[in-house]
Order: structure tokens, then sequence, then C-alpha cells
């Protein structure tokens, strides 16, 4: 049986409170944490000399079948030196409000991740600087789709789907729309 | 390789003091708001559309680019043009029926992918698969790096105004798909593992082909370089173009040959390794200027040394002639039909396992491999059911792609097609 | 030249097929049937499968197709190679619409003609919802010898129309909601049948 991770400690030492129940899910530890220490959290481990949690691997979000259970939005960190793995944990209650903060400022590369929970579950990324749609188009207007109430086929008809689909404008969304100062020739 | 051992000569006087080729822009300044512009070439600002359709784009992907003249401002692109759904997909289904779906997402290696899904699968119910069974999927790794990186050499090329090496590649891409389809039935799809085993072994005199194409293979590498490493063309467009250095590519998350042209040596088969890959004998390229042509070189090489991995492969193929290839575990491992059809226990076993699906204990799993575009992880968590509450695909192309503003930075637009190429990404991964 | 009243009030000019008429309709049918210039439309593994058969070992060039033309301006044949999501959609049609006609449509493969696996959210449930589609391709994907039949299988329609035939083309507008099929139709077509609606009963 593998033991947990050593960060776990320094967590704890680091953060007290803060941090939830860890345990070895299949040989990787997962820490819990409190939403609101998130980013002090992610900021430590990859600054922390000891820890040095350098790449980020994922960020995904868990919605259970069982409705007692929380939504979970998790984090793979790797540090890469020291061949190390964490995943860290935040439980969301589904009936308030579904955003944690965002982490674009530690690691580039969790911008398109954010954005792309933030499409498939609704969660927020408070901070994020273009949270918008990814995967579906901007003005997709069924829901999210990875949540556990959004039936496989969608909400709406078939008919309807391919309606609200052939009606999208397909040159609008551009870019941020406060950036674009290039003139559109008509 | 760490070091360019290429001397150019460019027909151009593009050089600089120390006589390096040097980029001459064609109209505008190449930093924009350093300098002035002349009167006469003025450069005016342009929003160009590339995609979704569009032969570059290497799939539905659609580059919004905001032009200066020829110099790009900002890349922004937009990606969902293949969004499939297969997460969402993937909770409906046992773990068993994700393996075809696993094909469609990347479907330049689909044996690849088909492998993660079943490390997966096996960390959560905490099994190993047989030793013939790793030596096999080892086989299906490589053989789909190999054809990954052929169709990539191929379409880059064609980006880059080079047609024959796609002929080339795509007929060495036709052995090895002849071998896929001896050994799975399909020639792309192959859905070829299964939780704890393998879909089935491969038939008979199927070793002497692959280790035929594995003599043949090199010579075909050694023409593309013939064609490819010292072109001035091909130097031209690619050295110092959308390069990135590694802490950035590290920030952002890059993997694969992405992140080690930047010269990080990252390579999940050595760092976390699976199947086996500690115990084979192969080089990982690193490169060391991040740009594209380190990309180039870095996938060149990873071919070569693919080969050589299956030749170590082949031979303990050899030496595990007639050994078990599935884990013997009857809940997890279909009977045989003989069986299944006299024997009461296998039948029951067989009727199990098709209507009900395997278990796995309820917890969660991420495994990572050496995808041939980066660092493939497939996220399952269970409940203990036989359907995953959550199937994540972690896409080596999504997050590598998502450096592409980055990495076109100050770039011409002609740069964006060769940038945009070298990345290597394919829309089934990155939009799901 | 005969006119047909066909029940219903609905006039149809039927030329009586002359010698002239049927050698023009064999020239231009036989010129457009063999040198059909494909507009790739490839969007997943179909289109892997495409590009494998324009390459040397199954060799579109014989047919006359190695021309892919990326412009649809200039394309005779539309072959969407892969699945087509809704957000794709609005692009198919926007790229069918401006292909000028002779055009044809190539449904290659289970999800172009379907929404083959994919009997989700996200996937449109056959390309024949957004446009008119001449052959389909089954397979996921087919072999490149199944294209081959089916570009043959379009050359031989094609060689079965005839230049009077108004009908062959003319278009189907956008209806009045935004669609090309009437809306119980499309519903009809993207019906799940077979193992998928015993297969998402989740858990």
């Amino acid at each position: 049986m593998s033991a947990l991770s050593p960060s776990v400690a320094g967590l704890r030492a680091a953060f007290g409170d803060a941090i939830g129940r860890a345990l070895v899910a299949c040989g990787d530890t997962v820490v819990v944490l409190d939403r609101a220490r998130v980013h002090d959290v992610l900021r430590w481990l990859r600054d922390e000399p000891g820890q040095g949690f350098d790449y980020l691997v994922d960020i995904t979000a868990v919605e259970y079948r069982d409705p007692e259970r929380p939504l979970e939005v998790v984090w793979n960190l790797r540090a890469l030196a020291r061949r190390a793995d964490l995943r860290l944990k935040v439980e969301l209650d589904p009936a308030g409000p579904l955003e944690v903060p965002t982490c674009t400022d530690l690691w580039k590369g969790a911008d398109w991740l954010e954005r792309e929970v933030w499409d498939m579950f609704g969660i927020r990324f408070a901070g994020h600087p273009d949270l918008r749609r990814i995967l579906m188009w901007e003005t997709y207007a069924e829901g999210h789709p990875l949540r556990k109430d959004f039936p496989l086929r969608g909400h709406f008809s078939r008919a309807e789907q391919v309606r609200q689909a052939l009606g999208t404008s397909m040159e609008g969304h551009y870019a941020l729309p406060s950036d674009l100062d290039v003139e559109e020739y008509a | 390789m760490s070091t360019r051992t290429v001397e150019l000569e460019l027909a151009t006087p593009s050089v600089d003091a120390l006589g390096r080729p040097v980029r001459a822009p064609l109209r505008a300044r190449p930093r924009i708001g350093h300098g002035h512009y002349d009167e006469d070439f003025g450069a005016e600002q342009m929003l160009v559309n590339i995609g979704p359709q569009h032969p570059a784009t290497h799939g539905v992907l659609r580059l919004l680019v905001e032009l200066e003249g020829e110099v790009v401002r900002r890349v922004v692109p937009h990606i969902g043009y293949l969004h499939s759904g297969f997460e969402k997909l993937g909770e409906y289904r046992h773990y068993n029926q994700l393996i075809p779906l696993t094909d469609r997402t990347d479907y330049l290696a689909p044996m690849s992918n088909n492998v993660c899904l079943a490390l997966a699968a096996e960390k959560l119910l905490g099994i190993e698969v047989t030793e013939r069974c790793a030596v096999l999927r080892v086989i299906a790794c490589e053989m789909s790096r190999i054809i990954s990186h052929l169709v990539w050499l191929g379409t880059t090329g064609i980006d880059l105004g080079a047609f024959t090496p796609f002929l080339w590649a795509f007929q060495e891409r036709e052995r090895i798909y002849d071998l896929q389809e001896a050994w799975t039935g399909a020639r792309l799809t192959t859905s070829v593992t299964r939780v704890g085993g393998m879909m089935a072994d491969v038939p008979e005199g199927w070793e002497r082909g692959l280790r035929d194409f594995c003599r043949g293979f090199p010579r075909t590498l050694d023409e593309i370089d013939r064609m490819f490493t010292r072109n001035a063309i091909w130097c031209g467009r690619t050295q110092g173009v959308g390069a990135i250095p590694a802490a950035e590519a590290v920030n952002y998350s890059l993997s694969g040959p992405m992140l080690r042209a930047s010269g990080v040596a990252y390579d999940v088969r050595r760092d976390r390794p699976y199947l086996g890959y500690e115990t084979y004998d192969f080089d990982i390229p690193v490169g060391e200027h991040g740009d594209i042509y380190d990309r180039y070189l870095v996938r060149l090489e990873e071919m070569r040394q693919s080969t050589r991995i299956l030749e170590q492969a082949l031979d303990r193929l050899e030496r595990l002639r007639g050994a078990p290839l599935n884990v013997s575990d009857p809940r997890l491992i279909l009977p045989p039909k003989s069986r299944a059809m006299s024997d009461m226990e296998a039948m029951i076993f067989h009727f199990k396992q098709v209507m009900e699906g395997v278990k796995p204990p309820a917890g969660e799993a991420y495994v990572g491999i050496e995808n041939p575009k980066g660092e493939l992880g497939y996220y399952l968590v269970s409940d203990g059911t036989a359907k995953p509450v959550r199937w994540r695909i972690r896409p080596p192309s999504f997050i590598n792609l998502a450096a592409l503003p980055r990495l076109c930075e100050g770039a011409l637009l002609s740069d964006v097609i060769a940038i945009n190429a070298s990345v290597d990404i394919v829309m089934g991964e990155i939009d799901r | 030249m005969e006119l047909n009243d066909a029940p219903g009030g609905a006039e149809v000019a039927a030329v009586s097929p002359s010698f002239v008429t049927t050698r023009l309709d064999f020239l231009a049918n036989w010129a457009r049937a063999n040198s059909l210039w494909p507009m790739p439309f490839g969007t997943a593994c179909c289109a892997i499968e495409f590009m494998a058969t324009a390459a040397s070992r199954f060799d579109l060039a014989r047919f006359g197709m190695e021309r892919m033309s990326f412009s649809p301006r200039q394309a005779d044949v539309l072959i969407c190679a892969g699945r087509l999501p809704f957000k794709l959609a609005p692009v198919i049609r926007r790229i069918y619409d401006q292909m000028p006609q002779p055009k044809w449509v190539i449904s290659m493969g289970a999800c172009a003609s379907s929404g083959g696996i994919f009997d989700n959210y996200a996937m449109v449930q056959g390309i024949d919802t957004v446009v008119p589609v001449d052959v389909y391709v089954p397979g996921c994907p087919p072999r490149p010898e199944g294209l081959m039949y089916g570009i043959m299988l379009l050359q031989k329609k094609i060689r079965g129309e005839s230049l009077a035939d108004a009908a062959l083309r003319t278009e189907r507008g956008v209806g009045p909601d935004g669609l090309y099929l009437p809306p119980p139709v499309i519903d009809e077509l993207s019906e799940p049948f077979g193992n998928s609606v015993h297969q998402t009963r989740s858990a």
C-alpha cells in the first residue's frame, strides 16, 4: 500500500485547517482543500523550494451520480525534477455558487483547461482573463453538458438542435470584444 | 542531439554580421512598435480567418489572425468544431466499450489510446497484465508513434511546400496499417486492448512482417532526412521560427516533442515508466532551441528510436512464445467461445461480462502515457458500477495548442502555418 | 417536346430523348464524372482514410480526383469525411452553398451518414439533415476501397443524369425556421435505432 506523498505533511504545516482529508487512490495522493485557500496552496506548491510542482498536468471536474456527493474540481500537479505527483481537490456544493479561484497566473497552461471546465460543468474560475466557452459555441443554450442532470442527447429535440446550430453567427465572437480595434471592412 | 550541424547556403544575401542567416521580412517591420513605417509601405491592420475548413489547419481548427501587414499581432485559435461528447458518452459505456471510443479521439495513433485506457482501467482494478501482453502493448504504442509522426511529417511537408515525402510517409503507413489489420481486423479503429489483456494475440507470421518493416523503414527515414534536414527552404522556414524557451514550455504544460524540443528532457516512458519501458534500451532526443526545426529533428529521431524499441520487443516476443496473453481472471476476460457454449460457469462469466460489464471498486485512477503528441492521460473515476462516473481525457494536443498564440508572437503569416503544423495536433483529441 | 400533366397539377416538362440530347447528356456526364474535383471536408478519422485513398497505394488520381479543391468555389463534390458536430453544421452548409452547380455530396463514414457511434448532444445525426447527400459510404472508417466504390457509384449516378432535368440542379433553400428539412423529418432521421437505444441507460 503506497504511502501519502510527503507534500501532505508540508501542506498541513503551512496551511493547517485549510487542508482537509488526504488519501491514497490507486497509488496517487489526493488532498482535499478548502476552496478559499486554493490559490495560496497552489502557489506554495509551485514555489516552495522542497515542493517544486512546476508542471500542471490537468484541471478537471467530477460530478458523481450520487446527488449527495459534492462536485469536485481536480488539479493534477507534477514536480518534474522530483518525479512526484499530487492531486488536489476542492469540493463544491452543487446548490451553492460553483466558483473557484483561477490559477492562470501561476501556470499559463491553466487557461484553456479552466475554460473547458466552465464550458462542460458551469464552474466559474474567479479571475480568469477570458472565461468563454471553448468546446461548444459561445451562445450554446442547452446548458453545461457534463453535468449529470444534462441528458446524453441534450435537452432539445434534434430539429431544434440543428436549428440552433445553423442559426449561430459564424463570424461572431472573434476575440475579446474590448480588444478588437481592427476596422472591419464592409 | 544537442547541437546543430547544418551548414546553410542561402541564395538571398540575408545574413547578419556573423554570417548567420536572417529572415528578411516582406513588407512590415519584424518588431511591432519599433521603428517607423515607410509612407509607401504603410502596414494595414487586417483580421484574417483561417479555417475551420482549411487544408493547412490539420483538422477543423479555426485561427483568427490579427495582422499588421504581414506580421502577426495576435492569433486566437477557436476549437470545438469536432466536439463529439466523448467524455459524456464514456459515462454510458462499460470499460471495455470505452476502448472503441478511444480509437476515435487520437485517430492517428489509435493503439496508443487503447493501451492508455486499458492501463487506467487496470489501475482502478489493481491488476497487472502478463508479460506477453505488456510487450505487445509496447509494440502497439511504438507502431502508433511511428504512424503518427509519419502523418505529421507528411502533412507538415505539404504545408511547407514539399509534397513527395507525404507519399513516402503514407506508403510506410500502409505497411503498418497492413500489420494492424492483420492483428485487429481494422486499419485505423483498432480497439486492440481489453481490460486485463488484449483483443487477440498476433497471428502467425505477423512478427516477420513487423521485422521486415523495421528493416526497411530506416531507409525511408534516410530519404526523408536527405530531403529535409539540410534543405535551404526547410531550414529557412523552420529554424528560429516558433521558438519557446524551456521554462515557458513547462509553464504552458507542453508535453511530448514540443517540450523536448525546448530542451526539457521529460518523457513519460522514462520518468514514469509503464509496460516495462525502463527495461528497453532507447534514447530520448532532446532539442535545444525549441523551434520548429528542433521539433522536426526530435520527431525524426523518435521514429528511429521507436524502430529500435520494436526490434527489442520482437525479440522478447520470440522468447515469450506461448506465454499467456490475458490475465487469468474469469471475471475480466471472456472465456473461449467453445467453453462458453459448453460449460455453465463459463457461460455465466461470459454473460455477466457482456451484459453487466467489469465492475472496478470505487475510486479513481490517472494514467499518463507518452503518446506521440505528448502526455496522454486518462482519469477514470469509478463508483463501483460498470460504467465510469467520469472519464477525463487529458489531451496533449489541446494543451500544446493553447501555446500557439505565444509561439506565433512576432511571426509572419506564413510562419503561423508552419508553427501550427509543428504543434502536431489532432482535432479529435483536442475537441473530444 | 411534350408536356406531361402529372397528377396534382404540377407540370413536368419532359424532353423526349433525341439523338442530340442523349449525346449531349453523355458528353456532359462523361466530363463531369471523370473530372470530379473533390472538396475534402475532412473532419476526423475518415479524413485520414481519405488521405490514404489519395496516397500512392489506392491513388485517387486514377479517377481524376487527385486535385483536391480546398476552395468550394472550384469544387464539384463535397466529401464529408468524418463526424459533424453541431458547431460545424453551419460551416458545412456554408461550404455547400458556396459550391456552384453541378455539385454532389458524398457522406463518407458512419458518422457523416447517421451520426455513427455518437448519439449525443454534440453530434449532427447525419449530414443529410443539413445538406442533401448523393452517396452514403458506410464504414467506421470505410476502407479506401469502400470510398472508391462510393465514388464509382457517384460516377454511375452522374452518368445517369440528364441536362434537361432541372430538378437535379435546383436546391432546396432554407426554410422560414432556418432548417433545410421539415423538423419532423429531422427528428425521424436522428432517431436512435438498434443497440444504441439500450446502451445509453446509465449505470
